[in-house]
């Protein structure tokens, strides 16, 4: 197939079914690269970082960079508006009866199923990617020391630590990114 | 023509304003669209946000079809969401050709190795934060427990997982409320 008609297909389908905003796309994307061999996880990684760390909606930065590198420009731009067309289509049909949805029973019980689900499928592509980052090492269990005390330290600075909890994510990634080139990651 | 001129390039000054997720373009949303444009209100804005979060899409993008369509039509609609994707189009490309240049330098490299530590925090993070919302009972943390291990060792596409869940949420819910 050409490869613009499957990033649009692809795109379209992720559009479609990942549910709860941008990061509800990760799962979608690493399911795609492990598919086809577009990029890999480490690849999907970065491209996660560079988008939260740019102007621009997380899920649109995402659709962009992954269509951008197995398509160049024009495959951006193609990936970009099939994630974005299911979206408007939906919404421009809920828009005409916008109150009767929210009160829909049927509605409101699938959400009541999806919305963990959506949730629990980050959390999978999370896992895999903890698992890839932190204990593929070569030592007792993979276990990679740096990188999971680092995380640990970030997990406390983002959550805990009353000064820094409320810095935006672009703070963090520039932290690790120093001390990734400081201590030779 | 007029009309949809100044939606593109508001809802485009909204995207290059957002970093990060769609909650992120809550507050430009707020000073923009209801403080400057008076285009909607809180009220409809929070109905906006709350459909967006769970349909289908990106919420940055449901949002910005809604506030385009209630303003101009389904046209409105297309040409609000254009806008709001057009900044990210034009910044990625350019960064995504800039990296993909020096991607092999070594300086680079262990930047991005210390990088990924960093997000798989805000993934984890943001994982607690939507499971606050989305696992409520138990039914939902077993639905939330299952799909994360299915997720993870079964290599199905998650779209099969996401037509489950509704079929199943749908079949729990629509009972409980016959009961």
């Amino acid at each position: 197939m050409n490869i613009y008609l499957r990033l649009i297909y692809e795109f379209f389908k992720i559009g479609l079914f990942s549910i709860g905003g941008g990061m509800a796309t990760l799962p979608f994307l690493a399911h795609l690269g492990e598919n086809t061999g577009w990029f890999s996880y480490a690849d999907l990684m970065n491209m996660l970082a560079v988008s939260e760390s740019t102007p621009g909606p997380i899920g649109i930065n995402m659709a962009t960079y992954v269509g951008f590198s197995v398509g160049g420009i024009l495959g951006g731009i193609i990936a970009t508006l099939g994630e974005v067309a299911p979206a408007i289509i939906i919404i421009l049909i809920i828009a005409s009866f916008l109150t009767k949805f929210r009160e829909n029973k049927y509605v409101d019980s699938a959400f009541y199923g999806l919305r963990p689900a959506s949730t629990g499928l980050i959390g999978s592509a999370g896992l895999s990617i903890v698992i890839e980052v932190m204990f593929s090492g070569t030592g007792t269990l993979g276990i990679k020391w740096k990188a999971v005390i680092l995380a640990l330290i970030i997990w406390f600075l983002s959550n805990k630590f009353k000064y820094t909890k409320n810095w935006h994510p672009i703070c963090f990634i520039g932290i690790c990114a120093v001390v990734g080139i400081v201590l030779g990651f | 023509m007029k009309k949809y001129a100044e939606l593109f390039l508001t809802f485009a000054k909204i995207g290059v304003m957002t970093f990060g997720g769609g909650m992120a373009m809550l507050p430009m949303l707020q000073r923009e669209i209801i403080e400057n444009k008076h285009w909607t209100t809180e009220d409809e804005l929070a109905d906006y946000y709350a459909i967006g979060q769970c349909t289908p899409g990106i919420i940055a993008v449901n949002t910005a079809t809604f506030i385009g369509n209630s303003i101009a039509g389904p046209i409105g609609g297309i040409i609000a969401t254009l806008g709001v994707v057009f900044p990210s189009l034009i910044i990625i490309t350019f960064l995504a050709n800039i990296i993909q240049r020096y991607s092999e330098m070594p300086i680079v490299k262990s930047a991005f190795a210390g990088i990924q530590v960093a997000v798989c925090v805000l993934i984890f993070n943001s994982v607690m934060k939507l499971a606050k919302r989305s696992v409520i009972d138990k039914i939902t943390a077993v639905i939330f427990v299952a799909i994360i291990l299915a997720g993870y060792f079964l290599n199905v596409s998650p779209v099969i997982f996401i037509i489950i869940a509704a079929v199943v949420g749908m079949l729990i819910k629509l009972k409980e409320v016959r009961a």
